[in-house]
C-alpha cells in the first residue's frame, strides 16, 4: 500500500543535533512539494538533555499527528528511553539504532518494533569533523525517497553561516548516510506533489501570530521573556521596526500589559504575549483595558499547568483563567486559533475585534501549535485591519463614554484638542468621570457587554464541517486530530459533524443552536484534566443532546485513531 | 490687519478640569495641582498635548483634576502605563503622578526600571509617609517608630525608602526634592523636570493632614538646598545620603542618553515579511 503520510521520529541525547536533522528533513521534503509539519519535544534543559524532533511528511496539507510512528531513528539508543509515552509504534514500525553507541549511552527501552542497527557513529567518525546527524538525515532520506539532490541546497542554505568547511563535512556524511541507507528497508511513500499554482509556506504558530499581528495592524509590543511564547516575541523584535513598530521588553508580565495599554490609549495598535504564568500575572489589568475600554490583544500560548507545571509542553488548561479570571463583571474576547496557519488569520482577527469594539481580547494558543513548523498553504491576508473608532469631530457635546446603541463610543486619541478625558479604572460616567452611582455604573457595564454581545462575528465564530447527528466538538490545537479523525471516517461513508470553537467568548447561543440542529450525540475532545471546556459548554449553552467527554491533560496529543474508537464504542452501543 | 491669529496666553486655571477633588481639605495635594497647572502654563504646552498618567492612591486622582488627557489606571503601574505611551507616542509630554505606596511598594519595581530605562519623562511623587485613601497604614517611606499606622501599631521597626537615593542608583536622570506648601518654587522645578530630558524624579512632602498631622510643620522645616544641583552622581549620593532629608530645589542633573526607540518604517508593506516564509 502507498501510503499518503510518514511519519517519523528523531531522538539524540544532548547536542546531537536532531532538531537539525529534522528541520533538515522537513525544508528538504517542502522542496520536493511535500506537506508535513515538525514539532519539538524536549525537556527543561537549557542546553543538552534528550530532545526528539517529530515529524509527519504527507502528500497534502496535514496538521494532525498519525496514530503511530513509522520510523524512528535513535541517534542515541538510550536517549528513546524518555519518549516512550510520546512516539506510539506499531509491531512494524522500523527503530533505527547504533548499537554500538548503546554500550556508553544506555540502551533502547522496551517496544513493540523491529530494530535495526545502523553503525551511526562510526560512520561518522570515518569522516574528519564527521556529525552522526548527518550520517542520519542521508539515511533517513534514502528510506524515505528523497533525492541526494534536494538535501544538498537545503543543506548549504542553513548551513552557509557556519562555513564552507562544515557544508563540505556535512554533505559526506550525509552521502555516507545515503549509501548505508541502501541496506535499508525503503519505505513506499509516494507523495502527490504540490498542485500547481498553490503557494506553500513553511511557518510555525509562533510565527503565524506574529504575522497575523502585524497584518492587523500591531504596532508596539512589550514583551517579558516565558516559555513557549518567547520565539513569538523575538520574532517580532525583529520585525516590528521593519513596519515603523517597536518591541519592549519589559521588567515583568505586570508592566507588558500596562505598557501595552498605555501604547493603544496613545492610539498605536499593542499585544503582548506570553503564557499561563504571566496571564495570571496579567489579569487585574486586563479588566482595567475593560473598563476603561481600550484595546489590547495578549497572546497566550499555553504549556502545562498549575504553576510552573511542564513549561516546554502543550495543554489546553488555560481556558477557565482566560474566559472567567477577571474580577469584576468584565466582558471581554476570548479566541483561539484552531492550526498552525490559523494563528495569522485569528490573531489579525483578534486584533481588528479589538480595535474595533475597544476592549481587550485574549487569543489561546499553545505550544503544540506555537512551536510547530508546518508546510501550509499561505495563510491569506484578509482585510482585517484596525480600525478603530474615533470622533469626527469635537465639541460641547464629545463623551469619551457616550452610551450609543452599539456600545461602541468614539475615543479621542491625545494630541486630538478638544477630545481630552482621563481613562479611568474607576467606574465613571458618560464623560468619564468617577462616579459611584448605581446608575452610571449599571449604564456602563451594560454598554461594555452590549458593544461585545452585539457585534456580528460572522461564520468567523466556529469551523463547521459535515453533517450527520453525530457531532465532535473540540477547539484549538486538538481540532487537527479530530479534523483527521473525520475526514478518515468520510472516507468510510461515515459523516460526523466537526464544531471547532474559534470564539469561546463572547458565547453565540443563536449559531451554537443552528450548529447542533439534529444533533444527537456529542462529544467533547479537550486537553484538560479537569474537562474545563466541557465545563464551560455546560454553562455557557444548552446543548440539548447527549453528551460524551474524552480528555486527556497534556502534554501527549490526541492521534486520530483514539477519536475513531471514542465514536465507535458508542455508534457500537448504541447498536446493542 | 493681518489675519494671523495671536496666540492666546494659556492660563493655569485653565489646566484644571471642572471635577471637585476627593482631598481632605488642607491636604498637600492641592498645593501640587495649583504648581502642575502653573508648570504647564509656564510651558504653554497646549493640553492635549500633555498626559498625566496615576496608579491608585489619593495623589493618583490628580489626571481627573486636569484638562489635559490622563489615565487612572491599577495599584503601581504608572510609570508602565506612562512607559509605553511615551515610547509609542514621543511626541506628548508624559507626566506620571502617584503617592509613595503606589510608587515604592506595589510598584517599586517598575520605579526601578523606569529610572534605568530614563524615558523622557517627568515623575512627581506626592510624599506623605502613609496610605491615605485605605486610611493611615504606614508605607515605604514612613519612619520606623510611627505608633500609629493601623497595620503596624507597634512602629514598623524597619528604615523608610529613600527614593531619591535609589532613584539615582537605578539611573533616573533629573532628581528633585520639593515642598506642596511652596508653590511657586515646585511649579519652577517642575517646568525644568518637564524639559530636562530623561526620567525626571521630583519627590513632593505633601502633608496628609488626616492621618499624618504633625506633617503641617514641614512647611517650616523644608528649606532650600545650600548647594548647587550637581551632575556628578558621586557627589548627588553623598549628599543624598548624609543630608537630613528636608532640603529643596534641583539635586541632581544627569546627561544619560535618553532611551526613545526610533519609529520609522524601513521596509514598504507587511506584505515584505512573506518572502521568509515563502518555499
Amino acid at each position: 500500500m502507498n501510503r499518503q503520510s510518514i511519519s517519523i521520529a528523531l531522538t539524540g541525547s544532548g547536542g546531537s543535533g536532531v532538531m537539525t536533522t529534522g528541520s533538515l528533513l522537513l525544508e528538504a521534503a517542502a522542496k520536493v512539494g511535500w506537506y508535513g509539519f515538525m514539532s519539538r519535544s524536549a525537556g527543561p534543559q537549557i542546553r543538552g538533555g534528550e530532545a526528539a524532533a517529530v515529524l509527519r511528511l504527507s502528500s497534502g496539507p496535514t496538521e494532525s499527528p498519525d496514530d503511530s510512528f513509522d520510523l524512528v531513528l535513535a541517534i542515541d539508543p538510550g536517549s528513546m528511553s524518555r519518549f516512550v509515552a510520546e512516539i506510539p509504534l506499531r509491531e512494524d514500525s522500523l527503530v533505527v539504532s547504533d548499537a554500538a553507541a548503546g554500550r556508553r549511552g544506555g540502551e533502547l527501552p522496551e517496544i513493540p518494533a523491529q530494530v535495526l542497527d545502523l553503525p551511526i557513529r562510526n560512520l561518522a567518525k570515518a569522516i574528519k569533523g564527521g556529525r552522526p546527524n548527518m550520517i542520519a538525515l542521508g539515511a533517513i532520506a534514502k528510506m524515505i525517497g528523497l533525492p541526494e539532490s534536494t538535501i544538498q541546497p537545503v543543506l548549504q542554505k542553513m548551513l552557509e553561516a557556519k562555513g564552507p568547511e562544515v557544508i563540505e563535512t556535512s554533505w559526506a556524511c550525509v552521502q555516507a548516510g545515503f549509501i548505508a541507507g541502501e541496506n535499508l528497508p525503503s519505505f513506499e511513500f509516494a507523495p502527490l506533489g504540490s498542485e500547481s499554482g498553490t503557494e506553500r509556506w513553511s511557518v510555525t504558530g509562533n510565527e503565524a501570530a506574529g504575522l497575523g499581528a502585524i497584518r492587523g495592524g500591531i504596532r508596539f509590543v512589550a514583551a517579558y521573556p516565558i516559555t513557549p511564547a518567547t520565539e513569538l516575541l523575538e520574532w517580532l523584535a525583529i520585525s516590528l521596526p521593519r513596519v515603523g513598530g517597536v518591541l519592549v521588553q519589559a521588567e515583568d508580565e505586570l508592566a507588558s500589559i500596562n505598557q501595552i495599554i498605555g501604547a493603544s490609549f496613545g492610539g498605536t495598535p499593542a499585544l503582548t504575549a506570553t503564557s499561563g504564568p504571566g496571564l495570571a500575572l496579567m489579569t487585574e489589568s486586563i479588566g482595567l483595558a475593560v473598563c476603561a475600554e481600550i484595546p489590547v490583544v495578549i497572546l497566550d500560548v499555553m504549556r502545562c499547568g498549575p504553576s510552573t507545571g511542564i513549561a516546554t509542553k502543550s495543554e489546553q488548561s488555560d481556558l477557565n483563567i482566560a474566559l472567567n479570571g477577571l474580577h469584576g463583571d468584565a466582558p471581554h474576547l476570548v479566541l483561539a486559533p484552531t492550526s498552525v496557519s490559523d494563528c495569522a488569520f485569528t490573531t489579525q482577527w483578534a486584533v481588528h475585534l479589538a480595535e474595533m469594539m475597544q476592549t481587550a481580547v485574549i487569543v489561546l494558543s499553545d505550544q503544540s501549535l506555537g512551536q510547530t513548523r508546518a508546510i501550509v498553504k499561505r495563510p491569506a491576508d484578509i482585510s482585517f485591519i484596525a480600525k478603530r473608532r474615533i470622533p469626527e469631530q469635537y465639541d460641547e457635546t464629545y463623551y469619551r463614554y457616550a452610551v450609543g446603541d452599539s456600545g461602541v463610543s468614539p475615543m479621542s486619541i491625545p494630541g486630538q484638542a478638544g477630545g481630552q478625558y482621563t481613562a479611568d479604572g474607576l467606574e465613571h460616567n458618560q464623560a468619564g468621570a468617577p462616579s459611584s452611582l448605581p446608575e452610571d455604573h449599571y449604564t456602563q457595564l451594560e454598554k461594555r457587554n452590549r458593544k461585545i454581545e452585539g457585534f456580528d462575528y460572522g461564520h468567523h465564530w466556529a469551523d463547521l464541517e459535515g453533517a450527520g447527528e453525530t457531532a465532535v466538538i473540540t477547539w484549538g490545537s486538538a481540532t487537527g486530530p479530530v479534523r483527521e479523525a473525520l475526514s478518515r471516517l468520510r472516507g468510510q461513508g461515515k459523516d460526523i459533524r466537526l464544531i471547532s470553537l474559534r470564539l469561546l467568548a463572547p458565547e453565540r447561543p443563536r449559531e451554537m443552536a443552528d450548529a447542533l440542529k439534529g444533533v444527537t450525540r456529542l462529544l467533547v475532545v479537550e486537553q484538560s484534566h479537569s474537562r474545563q471546556f466541557h465545563r464551560y459548554l455546560r454553562a455557557a449553552y444548552d446543548l440539548n443532546t447527549e453528551v460524551r467527554v474524552f480528555n486527556r491533560p497534556g502534554p501527549l496529543p490526541f492521534r486520530p485513531d483514539e477519536i475513531i474508537e471514542q465514536l465507535a464504542d458508542w455508534a457500537g452501543e448504541g447498536a446493542s | 490687519m493681518n489675519s494671523e491669529t495671536i496666540p492666546v496666553q494659556l492660563q493655569p486655571k485653565e489646566y484644571k478640569s471642572a471635577i471637585k477633588p476627593v482631598w481632605c481639605p488642607g491636604c498637600g495635594d492641592f498645593g501640587v495641582l495649583g504648581s502642575l497647572t502653573k508648570a504647564l502654563a509656564g510651558l504653554q504646552i497646549q493640553p492635549q498635548n500633555v498626559a498625566i498618567i496615576s496608579g491608585i492612591g489619593c495623589s493618583s486622582r490628580m489626571p481627573t483634576y486636569l484638562s489635559t488627557y490622563g489615565f487612572h489606571g491599577v495599584h503601581g503601574r504608572a510609570l508602565s502605563v506612562a512607559t509605553g505611551l511615551k515610547t509609542a507616542r514621543p511626541d506628548l509630554t508624559v507626566i506620571a503622578t502617584g503617592g509613595d505606596g503606589d510608587g515604592f511598594s506595589i510598584g517599586g519595581n517598575h520605579f526601578l526600571h523606569t529610572c534605568r530605562r530614563n524615558p523622557d519623562m517627568t515623575y512627581i511623587v506626592m510624599d506623605n509617609q502613609v496610605y491615605g485613601m485605605t486610611k493611615g497604614q504606614a508605607s515605604p517611606t514612613t519612619e520606623p517608630n510611627w505608633e500609629r499606622g493601623k497595620l503596624t501599631p507597634s512602629g514598623t521597626g524597619i528604615n523608610p525608602f529613600q527614593p531619591l537615593v535609589i532613584a539615582l542608583a537605578s539611573g533616573a536622570n533629573f532628581i528633585a526634592r520639593c515642598s506642596s506648601s511652596d508653590s511657586n518654587g515646585t511649579a519652577r522645578v517642575l517646568m525644568e523636570a518637564i524639559r530636562h530630558p530623561g526620567f525626571s524624579m521630583v519627590q513632593i512632602l505633601s502633608p496628609c493632614v488626616t492621618f499624618r498631622p504633625e506633617q503641617r510643620d514641614w512647611k517650616h522645616m523644608l528649606v532650600p538646598s545650600p548647594k548647587e544641583p550637581t551632575s556628578d552622581p558621586a557627589e548627588a549620593a553623598r549628599r543624598l545620603l548624609k543630608d537630613h532629608g528636608l532640603y529643596t530645589g534641583v539635586l541632581y542633573v544627569g546627561e544619560r542618553p535618553v532611551y526613545q526607540p526610533k519609529l520609522e518604517s524601513s521596509i514598504g508593506g507587511v506584505e515584505a515579511f512573506e518572502e521568509e516564509f515563502r518555499l
